[in-house]
């Protein structure tokens, strides 16, 4: 770990402003201390933005809810209104990390948490990711982990949120504090594929700071699912995982978000996919047919070519599972 | 003896100590001014170093030295002193030696600094120039390099070629097992003390006290003025059996500056030495139409170091375990650059035994025999590899007791008919072995006038009761309550003791314990028969009782004398003991046994596993302390249940590096992973193997569980996968929706 200075301010607009060159904002820490004891991040200056007012949960007038971007993991995922009207997404929130790193780690954080790719991790060996340039030996080394959707060239990493997954799928809104302002960012448009830029996770410019995390008012809180596979049973980053989310009336699907973790760059969701749900019977057929569309394009490397069957599975499975009802 | 605690199912003695945090690990000894090391390892498999630019590390203010091999001082030139007690044949691994890169991950230099960040921050500093060569880590790609192990295995009985030529049954089967590393809980540490004389104290993390002083003192031609104490070891698993790494550095740093030094290993480091070798295992398997064997063959091809040859006892098993009159063994190893694998859990007998194991279950499917019929069928009432009878066997009481426990008779014998819903259940099973070895070892027992009895052996107690049991052996013999008596190891100046492992520290040291303390009752026994109208006069070690603090008369329980008053009048009383293992063992074969039940889960479409009960039946003699015992097998099954499951190294082999180097990617089981897990002991007499009539329990709880939980997705699916770990993926392939 590099010498750095360190700052706790207590208003939004002196945090954006002691912003520099090679700062990083942090709250929890669950990532970045550990990145950088990798030496992987070496900021010369923290901005701790925990003294900061953004740890509350309200309902917002349009009937959705507002979290704070410092609201912990663990508080988000056991709020009453969470749990109740999104259960999707407090489900996804336990199937992540451990009760110790949720118990720490920040809404906010949670996004911009970077990716679990053992070549990332390694300072030592190249990765395009961590040094663009110097290559990307998980095309032939160990991709078990990595991605089968929307991959490029310069990096095939994945992210590792299980939180951002029942975001994208609950179309959040991501409100994000800059030096230009203030503005508005849909979840979808929030991370981005790696391209040749795989060293950018997600579109915040220099310096900007997520407040909160908007929800609309639809939750889906009759029909949904977060399933999770992985290698073991809790602690373990995700192979694939499917947040499906249904609103059904007498058996046939008038709404349907699907997104998948662990499989790309980014939450993976298909605007086709889910309209192919729509006027349907919450049936198999349906739920395979969305499986393939969602799943188009895909493609594996060595180590990974069976997530392409483990998530149409998967996928028809949390489908299954969310027309049954969400789960106590 | 009345109430003796042997046998008893007692409290850790260093509990409170353990959980109050009083009990000091390796890295956790203080020292003003003590300095804070940290390693800096290689990033290529192979080549030499160039160049060492440390000038901007040296620059950072805090950094007292940073060394390399250019200015470590002088250490021994030629290999003997680096062979430690568990050297294996070759050249062992000497640290900052010289320029050559032997492995990825190989520390190359120690930054040393008044605090371990300011040490690891100037450790990212120091510039390598490395001139790397073409390197080899993969095993499979180098089986053409195989050689011979040096090793003496049985020789071949029968003639086995001809057998399975004419074998009803006919199996030929590869299993596969990968790269494991060891993690305990506790990094590898080393705090070494530069004491005012130039002689160093020093605290690290070990399971032999006196392995690590000869070898010091060999390195760096220190006799006499080297002393290592490691009263508590977080775990370690084989891990601590040889002197690692950072002891070196340590040591160097601190001759160099003449000052304390500490290097403790972070996670990631513990990547860098030993680790269980991956292996290739081919079997075959012949037997008449009943399933009764009639021919073995087992070839393992395992991984070594480019250096030394690391061998384990991984193929005699498949010569002892069944009653076969044509069998042949084969052990190969194939160099390649990597660090030199390491003695890790039940070493051999983990890898060698499931592949066994694996193989008779495939063997009951094929003669169409129940799996534990099976091995009722092929029982062998002698060690037909030495052949000698065992000095005792109790495994057809696991089986028995064992399938009864966990409900073996409502099994039903098809794969694939048992499910709840998209779950298919399984239930497999497999039988385990380890060696009852008894090693050479001391012992000293001391009362005092205040009464307490101080008994201290150089052992190590790495989590496994150590404390607990010497106290409970001590005790009982001399009739003392617990509290009475203290236990000291991990000294290298107390009584000689081996390593500890191989499940022998009972056995060995336990053994030692025993005869020290009844050289002490003969001490109190002519002491008392010294006291003025001694009513012991004439009287003979066996006339007499220890129980309740006192020595009685069998003959006339009213003759008490309380041994405080015999210390009173006599004085301290000492008594050290060096045995070794009793003649009567040459006549016979001496082995731990178990059973191992295990119930699996398995989600049909998405290939997810749940091990959702386990059974193991051992038998392991006389158990000294069910509580602790129980600990280790519990441990040892989820150990296992790893190894089926989760655990594997993974090497990128284009980099030569290890690259799910931490916790978070290398995968051991959760809580939320295992479900229940009953143990049981089955009575077990044994006079031969000690005078204690006790096996230890370290290794057997891990053999076997493996090959129970791949015997039993098997059972839950019909896919035999026959390579270790079974992740979901290997279950997916041709999986029905």
């Amino acid at each position: 770990m590099n010498p750095f200075s360190y700052a706790r301010p207590t208003r939004i607009d002196e945090a954006i402003s002691l912003f520099g060159p090679q700062s990083r904002y942090i709250a929890g820490g669950t990532n970045l201390l550990d990145l950088m004891k990798e030496n992987v991040e070496r900021p010369k200056q923290l901005i701790d933005i925990t003294g900061l007012p953004l740890d509350s949960i309200e309902e917002t007038a349009d009937g959705g809810v507002r979290i704070g971007a410092l609201v912990s993991n663990a508080d988000l995922a056991w709020h009453a209104l969470i749990e109740r009207r999104y259960p999707l997404l407090a489900k996804a929130i336990l199937a992540g990390a451990s009760p110790q790193l949720r118990n720490m780690a920040s809404t906010g954080g949670n996004l911009l948490q970077r990716t679990r790719c053992y070549y990332f991790y390694d300072s030592t060996v190249p990765c395009n990711k961590r040094e663009p340039g110097t290559g990307c030996p998980a095309r032939d080394g160990l991709n078990r982990m990595h991605a089968i959707l929307g991959h490029s060239e310069q990096c095939i990493a994945v992210h590792p949120s299980d939180m951002c997954v029942a975001l994208a799928a609950l179309d959040a809104v991501v409100h994000v504090s800059g030096p230009q302002g203030e503005r508005r960012v849909d979840f979808r448009d929030f991370h981005r594929l790696p391209g040749d830029e795989p060293e950018r996770d997600n579109t915040l410019a220099e310096g900007e700071l997520i407040t909160a995390i908007e929800l609309p008012a639809a939750g889906y809180a009759e029909h949904s699912a977060y399933l999770k596979l992985r290698d073991r049973a809790s602690y373990a980053f995700a192979l694939v995982s499917v947040a499906a989310a249904l609103d059904i009336d007498g058996g046939v699907i008038r709404s349907a978000r699907i997104a998948l973790g662990g499989v790309a760059h980014k939450p993976w969701r298909d605007d086709a996919a889910e309209a192919s749900l729509i006027g349907e019977a919450a049936e198999p057929p349906a739920f395979d047919r969305a499986a393939q569309l969602l799943l188009q394009g895909a493609s594996g490397f060595e180590h990974n070519a069976f997530k392409i069957e483990l998530a149409r599975r998967a996928i028809k499975r949390a489908l299954a599972e969310a027309a049954r009802g969400t789960a106590a | 003896m009345n109430h003796s605690p042997v046998g008893q199912p007692l409290d850790r003695v260093d509990g409170p100590k353990k959980v109050t945090g009083q009990a000091r690990y390796a890295a956790e000894f203080p020292e003003a001014g003590l300095l804070y090391g940290s390693v800096v390892n290689s990033r290529i498999a192979k080549g030499r170093i160039i160049r060492i630019d440390a000038s901007a590390a040296e620059a950072v203010p805090g950094v007292a030295l940073v060394l390399t091999h250019q200015n470590r001082p002088p250490v021994a030139s030629y290999d003997e002193p680096y062979e430690d007690d568990d050297a294996g044949d070759g050249s062992p691994f000497r640290p900052l030696y010289n320029d050559r890169i032997l492995y990825s991950g190989q520390p190359v230099a120690l930054v040393v600094a008044d605090n371990l960040e300011l040490a690891r921050y100037a450790g990212s500093l120091v510039e390598i120039e490395y001139a790397a060569e073409p390197h080899h880590t993969d095993l499979r790609a180098r089986l053409d390099t195989a050689h011979q192990a040096e090793v003496d295995l049985p020789p071949a009985r029968g003639d086995a070629a001809q057998a399975l030529s004419e074998a009803d049954i006919r199996l030929d089967l590869e299993y596969s097992t990968p790269v494991e590393h060891h993690n305990p809980m506790e990094p590898h540490a080393s705090t070494v003390h530069y004491l005012a004389g130039g002689q160093l104290e020093i605290h690290d993390k070990t399971q032999g006290v006196q392995n690590c002083m000869r070898y010091l003192e060999g390195v760096f031609g220190m006799e006499g003025q080297i002393r290592i104490l490691s009263p508590f070891t977080g775990g370690a698993f084989g891990s601590g059996l040889r002197p690692q790494y950072q002891l070196v550095l340590a040591t160097m740093a601190a001759l160099k500056l003449k000052r304390s030094v500490r290097v403790a290993l972070k996670r990631q480091q513990m990547f860098t030495f030993g680790y269980r070798p991956r292996s290739i295992q081919r079997l075959s398997v012949g037997a008449d139409s009943s399933g009764r064997l009639r021919a073995l063959t087992h070839q393992a091809i395992g991984q070594t170091s480019s250096f030394e040859d690391f061998t384990e006892h991984e193929v005699e098993w498949t010569g002892m375990l069944y009653d076969c009159p044509n069998v042949k063994l084969n052990y190969q190893l194939v160099p390649l650059d990597v660090y030199t694998p390491l003695d890790m859990r039940a070493p051999g007998a983990a890898i060698g035994v499931y592949a066994l194991e694996c193989a008779m279950d495939e063997l009951a499917y094929a003669a169409g025999v129940d799996p534990v019929q099976l091995r009722l069928s092929n029982y062998s009432e002698r060690n037909q590899n030495q052949d000698l009878p065992y000095s005792s066997k109790a495994l057809r009481e696991c089986y028995e007791q064992g399938a009864e426990r966990f409900g073996w008779s409502q099994r039903s014998p098809e794969p694939r008919s048992m499910r709840e819903g998209n779950q298919l259940i399984g239930w497999g099973m497999a039988t385990g072995v380890w060696e009852a070895l008894q090693m050479p070892a001391s012992a000293k027992a001391r009362m005092g006038g205040d009464g307490k009895l101080v008994v201290s052996s150089a052992t190590a107690d790495i989590g496994t009761g150590t404390y607990t049991v010497m106290t409970q052996i001590a005790a009982s013999a001399l009739g003392l309550p617990m509290e009475r008596v203290d236990f000291q190891l991990g000294d290298s100046s107390l009584s000689t003791a081996p390593l500890e492992g191989g499940s022998a520290t009972v056995s060995s040291v336990g053994s030692a314990v025993q005869q020290a303390c009844a050289g002490l009752q003969q001490k109190l026994l002519d002491a008392v028969q010294q006291m003025p109208a001694s009513a012991f006069a004439g009287a003979r070690l066996e006339d007499v009782d220890f129980a309740d603090g006192s020595m009685t008369l069998k003959a006339d329980p009213q003759q008490a004398v309380e041994l405080e008053k015999i210390i009173a009048a006599a004085g301290e009383l000492e008594v050290e003991v060096s045995i070794e293992p009793g003649e009567q063992r040459d006549n016979y074969a001496t082995a731990t046994h178990s059973a191992v039940f295990i119930e699996v889960k398995v989600d049909e479409a998405l290939g997810t596993v749940k091990v959702s009960r386990a059974v193991s039946a051992i038998a392991a003699g006389r158990v000294i302390n069910p509580k602790t015992a129980g600990n280790q097998i519990v441990g040892g099954v989820v150990w296992g249940i790893g190894m089926a499951l989760h655990e594997e190294t993974q090497m990128d082999h284009n980099l030569g590096r290890f690259m799910n180097h931490n916790l978070s990617e290398y995968h051991i089981p959760v809580n939320a992973d295992i479900g229940e897990i009953d143990v049981l002991f089955v009575e077990e007499h044994d006079e031969v193997v000690n005078q204690l009539g006790s096996k230890g329990v370290g290794e057997i709880g891990i053999v076997g569980v493996a090959a129970a939980v791949a015997n039993a997705i098997y059972h839950a699916t019909g896919k035999r996968v026959r390579g270790l770990p079974i992740t979901l993926d290997k279950l997916l392939q041709d999986a029905s929706e």
